[in-house]
């Protein structure tokens, strides 16, 4: 049973003021959804649990883990605004090493990871290629092998058909059937069942 | 298989599937000396007594020229983000980056400086002294290098500014290797001036990748 708990978290960039005391708290199997208008620092507060920013005042507890641990970084799964894909590398070289950088499982089926996401005709095209929609699908054919239990996803369905948003859903919602925890920003209505929202 | 060799395998397939990325640098690099005969003299004493120099300061400025690529890509599509928050060693995952950088800048100029060396008329002890100077120096030029393209990763056209952070950390590089050649060609004992590369090769393999690691982690923020 793992337990996430943001305690009065303050986050400053340059001179602006993005958010303040802010406090959830996240255990297994539920979903928070965060919202707010652009810029209100929904990016920043992301990248703060993922590890990659830092934050002024307030504190992340997970687990009695120590943040950017390297049990944290395995625990945690981030996929931000960018794809995270080289246009010189196929689907599945690219699909092969960033799961590599965030697993130690190396025996993951990643052809299936990218049928799952309607992508199996496309995995030895390289990724510069393809269409924006389908650069996203690839990106997120890594929640169907990856072993994190906690996913941060930084709009996950933007660009994507709503067909790919359904199967994303089913999938969150699976995760966090089996015990993991999500927390998604998006602009977008969600039909994932029992999501917790706040509000930057 | 470890992430060390699968970063420097995934970077060197990347590289070959667009050449133009670590060809242009070699290009300019043979240019640039081919040229020196015909605008100075073409007399062996005058070329073979600047030669050392002459293939040297090239050497530096044409792995200059390929740094600015080596984390460029990787941050503008994502992938420099989910290396930081990797729970592998970012240290290591940058010196597979930098090793590949070298196998793509320093071997193959490495390789053309002995037929480059010819065309100088440097003699064949210079062209010996010269190969293992840029063997043992050539790597610390992408290790050295490493941390300031970490450093100006998020900056655009930034190459003036990666010349003024770097140039100046290359400069006693460059003089202990055209001092090690130019003596080679006089009959000099050299064992001091390659000593003192070896021992910026060895600091350089021990610190870079740990330096490059932290600026990377400030540039990203």
């Amino acid at each position: 049973m793992s337990k996430l708990k943001i305690n009065n978290l303050s986050c400053q960039r340059g001179y602006n003021l993005l958010f303040e005391n802010l406090s959830f708290e996240l255990n297994s199997g539920e979903v928070l959804k965060i919202s707010g208008p652009n810029g209100s620092g929904k990016t920043s507060l992301m990248k703060i649990l993922a590890g990659l920013n830092s934050f002024e005042i307030g504190s992340i507890e997970y687990d009695n883990i120590k943040i950017n641990s390297e049990k944290y970084n395995l625990d945690f799964l981030y996929l931000g605004h960018l794809a995270a894909l080289s246009p010189e590398l196929s689907c599945l070289e690219n699909l092969k090493y960033t799961a590599h950088l965030g697993n130690n499982n190396l025996n993951l089926d990643f052809s299936d990871a990218l049928t799952k996401v309607g992508l199996e005709k496309f995995e030895n095209e390289l990724v510069g290629k393809l269409s924006a929609g389908q650069k996203k699908r690839i990106a997120l054919s890594l929640l169907f092998i990856t072993q994190s239990k906690v996913w941060l996803l930084d709009e996950p369905f933007s660009a994507l058909d709503s067909q790919a948003i359904k199967i994303i859903e089913s999938r969150i919602e699976e995760h966090c059937n089996s015990g993991g925890l999500c927390i998604l920003t998006t602009h977008q209505e969600c039909s994932i069942e029992n999501i917790k929202e706040i509000s930057l | 298989m470890n992430i060390f060799i699968l970063t420097l395998l995934r970077d060197l397939k990347m590289a070959f599937r667009n050449p133009s990325s670590f060809l242009n640098p070699l290009m300019f690099f043979v240019i640039s000396i081919s040229l020196f005969p015909i605008a100075i003299s073409p007399e062996a004493q005058t070329l073979s007594s600047i030669a050392p120099g002459v293939i040297w300061v090239i050497t530096m400025l044409s792995v200059l020229l390929s740094l600015n690529s080596l984390f460029h890509y990787d941050y503008d599509n994502g992938v420099l983000e989910q290396m930081i928050i990797s729970h592998h060693s970012l240290p290591l995952i940058l010196l597979g980056k930098t090793l590949a950088h070298w196998v793509l800048s320093g071997l193959p100029i490495i390789i053309l400086s002995p037929f480059l060396g010819m065309a100088l008329f440097i003699n064949s002890e210079g062209i010996y002294i010269l190969m293992l100077t840029l063997v043992i120096a050539t790597p610390c030029l992408s290790l050295i290098g490493s941390i300031g393209a970490s450093l100006v990763v998020g900056i655009k056209n930034s190459g003036m500014l990666l010349s003024l952070l770097i140039l100046p950390l290359y400069i006693p590089i460059l003089i202990f290797a055209t001092s090690a050649v130019s003596q080679s060609q006089s009959n000099l004992p050299i064992d001091g001036q390659l000593y003192f590369l070896g021992f910026i090769l060895i600091l350089s393999l021990l610190i870079t990748p740990f330096l490059s690691a932290v600026s990377l982690k400030i540039s990203l923020e």
